[in-house]
């Protein structure tokens, strides 16, 4: 599986007609949502707490560039190195230099979007190095060569069955029905990377530009294990992860865990700052951050924008979204699924690769209900359907997009004009009439309606409409109309 | 006490009968009415779809209607009434969007979204009344539309106003705050996910065992009634304004 254009359409509906995963998709947005919403309901003044949090993120990112220098320096000052990867290409170069210099010949790795993003699996394999993922879902994801369906849970969208016949495939084991075997196995095989590893790379859900300290959260204690066990740690870190001090940390840890899974915290929180010091006994060598921009600062560069880039990644936009709880994760094309994807990966890979994710989306605002920082996305997506539709006029491609610009300026040309407005009123009524004979339902339209009465029954126009009817209204209005006490 | 009201170009061409039932329900509790005639639409069809300087054209001629209407007006006391929580939201909340930096628009802007409520919230907040004398046989369920409910903050009032409703039992459905799947254009450029996010709104509504199904925007009740009517599922749609005027019709 590798990246191209993204096919919402035509993948949502391939999503929709598939009846085991849309069971996955109900049953893991109802566990996630019920949990998020018991969790945040215990934690007094929440509404508070994520306006301080959209605050402070948006001071950061306004500042991101002071920010950007503390860190680095603050890393430098623990021991660690600090790297500036522009893309995805120079981030991997970079990963791979470090891996060479130090004779790395096999990478253990914790859940990271980041390394997602720029397939650093593939780039390291292709450089005959091994990265084997240890966090368990993305192991299964690895094994099945997909990219991550949810934020937090990259494999929920495959069943028991799915993962019983994989392993058996994959490991040349026998088909072990039960999760406990398959999770041992699991572990065996994971265990044996982890001791054999030369360099572990880690995501990392904040870095503090105060102190240097890189935070991961994590249930499955594997990134513990990443960032510790191997000589080498490299973390990788997009840009707009940075929050400014050491003590926003408690707010930002209570919202991201919550948010995610419901839990009060994660089970396990690592908190690294710089290399193993002389006075530890354990911990890795050398210590190395990379900081990934790959598009970041073009969102930066937008006012209208801007604050996709205050998302912490914990999923909870893509649990209480209608549109992924039936669309699912792969339908948005990259490694971002849901309303975050929606609104960054056409920014992130480049409006012309997602012109229909701005679209994705009904606009009901469930996800800005529930984001920790309180991203506003319907607003985010109007803006960028304004720039899709700015290309496309530019480009003039496709028959599609040609006809609906013709449909909109035909609408505004009526729509400015009433009188104008009242003959097309008329004439719909007298157009349709083939169709209604009369109803006041219409069982089947031309296209583009047709993508409506494939499923649904559209209403007539009236052959009365309201402006019609008030002329005869306001003649009885006004006549001390029955006042009910 | 005077009203303007915005009709819709949705409840104009297709649903006039909602139209009339507000305006019988306003005329009743003494309101009085006017209907700016040179209205029609607030553009957010191109707005939502991206064109946004067709809609600004259209958005700008709904402002100088209104802002005509209100201004020629002797009564200090007068706002704009619309039957609909999304058409409401494109001119109280997205308009900003429109005009940023035409202050002399903005300004006249910000005078209507002080006077402009949906109906709902207008009977409610406005007039403060819940009940209207309606009378309606049977169990109601509410559907919130995602506009009305998370733009305007409207949650209560429609819920207060079918209680107020004589014979009328309100049921809530499990998922009264999901989205139906209609979402403008959405509906037909994504027709599959539009049509299965209706299915669970369907499914919610007839298993909140009401016969009828009652919300303050036709553009989710048509998304809505397509599908029951199409599946012959014998649930009712109803404007909040239908069911407000209900007590001089024979209604089961």
């Amino acid at each position: 599986m590798s990246f191209g254009k993204v096919r919402f359409e035509k993948d949502s509906a391939e999503a929709v007609d598939n009846k085991a995963l849309q069971d996955a998709l109900v049953n893991v947005t109802n566990k996630f949502r019920s949990a998020r919403r018991n969790a945040s309901e215990l934690v007094p003044g929440w509404e508070e707490l994520r306006t301080r949090a959209r605050d402070i993120k948006r001071e950061t990112i306004d500042n991101l560039d002071k920010y950007l220098v503390k860190l680095e320096s603050s890393v430098k000052k623990a021991g660690g190195h600090v790297h500036w990867a522009g893309d995805g290409e120079e981030a991997c170069r970079i990963i791979l230099n470090i891996a060479r210099k130090n004779r790395v010949k096999s990478i253990v790795k914790s859940k990271s979007m980041a390394t997602e993003e720029i397939e650093l699996n593939k780039n390291l394999e292709r450089a005959g190095i091994r990265a084997v993922e240890t966090d368990l879902g993305e192991y299964i994801i690895q094994l099945a060569g997909e990219h991550p369906f949810h934020i937090i849970a990259p494999a929920i969208h495959k069943t028991k069955d799915d993962i019983s016949r994989l392993f058996s495939e994959k490991l040349d084991i026998p088909y072990l029905s039960e999760p406990e075997e398959l999770t041992k196995v699991a572990r065996e095989k994971l265990r044996s990377e982890f001791l054999n590893a030369d360099m572990g790379v880690s995501g990392a859900n904040f870095g503090v530009a105060e102190t240097g300290t890189v935070v991961i959260v994590e249930n499955e204690g594997n990134a513990r294990m990443t960032t510790t066990v191997p000589r080498i740690h490299v973390a990788l870190m997009g840009i707009e992860k940075i929050i400014p001090r050491y003590e926003d940390l408690s707010l930002f840890l209570t919202l991201l865990a919550r948010s995610a899974t419901g839990q009060k915290s994660s089970t396990y929180v690592s908190f690294i700052t710089g290399p193993r010091r002389d006075t530890d006994k354990d911990g890795p060598e050398e210590f190395h951050l990379v900081l990934l921009d790959n598009g970041r600062s073009r969102i930066l560069a937008s006012e209208e924008t801007r604050e996709s880039l205050y998302c912490i990644r914990c999923g909870a936009c893509l649990n209480n979204c209608p549109v992924y709880r039936k669309a699912g994760g792969h339908s948005y094309g990259w490694v971002y699924s849901g309303p975050i994807g929606a609104i960054i990966n056409p920014q992130l890979m480049g409006i012309d690769q997602a012109p229909e994710l701005p679209f994705a989306s009904s606009l009901c605002g469930a996800c800005r209900d529930v984001c920790p920082v309180k991203i506003d996305f319907p607003k985010v997506l109007l803006e960028l359907r304004q720039r899709v539709v700015e290309e496309k006029q530019k480009d003039r491609v496709g028959w599609r997009s040609f006809l609906e610009g013709l449909a909109i300026k035909t609408w505004r040309i009526i729509t400015a004009n009433v009188k104008l407005y009242n003959i097309a009123l008329t004439a719909s009524y007298y157009l349709q009439y083939p169709l209604s004979m009369g109803n006041n339902k219409l069982r089947s339209l031309p296209y583009p309606l047709s993508r409506w009465t494939a499923a649904r029954d559209f209403p007539a126009v009236s052959r009365t409409p309201f402006r019609k009817r008030w002329k005869d209204l306001k003649q009885t209005v006004g006549k001390g109309g029955v006042n009910i006490k | 006490m005077k009203a303007y009201l915005f009709i819709t170009c949705l409840v104009d061409t297709f649903f006039p009968q909602v139209g009339e039932d507000m305006v019988k329900v306003l005329d009743r509790l003494g309101v009085d009415l006017e209907f700016p005639e040179a209205q029609t639409c607030c553009g957010q069809p191109a707005f939502n779809s991206g064109y946004r300087d067709d809609a600004r054209i259209v958005a700008e001629r709904f402002i100088n209607i209104f802002d005509q209407a209100l201004k020629n007006d002797q009564d200090e006391d007068s706002y704009i009434v619309c039957p609909s929580g999304s058409c409401t939201t494109m001119i109280k909340v997205f308009y900003q969007e429109l005009f940023t930096n035409d202050l002399l628009l903005l300004d006249k802007l910000n005078y209507l979204t002080s006077r402009m409520y949906e109906f709902s919230e207008f009977l409610v907040k406005v007039l403060n009344r819940t009940d209207l004398g309606a009378e309606y046989g049977g169990a109601v369920t509410y559907h919130d539309s995602c506009h009305l409910l998370r733009e305007l903050g409207v949650k209560s009032e429609p819920r207060q106003l079918i209680e107020g409703v004589k014979g009328a039992e309100l049921r809530e459905m499990e998922m009264h705050d999901a989205c139906c799947g209609f979402g403008g254009t959405f509906s037909i450029k994504f027709p599959k996910v539009s049509v299965s996010m209706l299915d669970e709104k369907i499914e919610s509504i007839v298993n909140s065992g009401a016969n009828t199904v009652v919300s303050c925007d036709m553009g989710c009740l048509m998304n809505i009634d397509g599908a029951l009517s199409r599946r012959g599922i014998s649930v009712k749609t109803k404007h909040i304004a239908e069911l407000l005027a209900s007590r001089d019709k024979e209604e089961k």
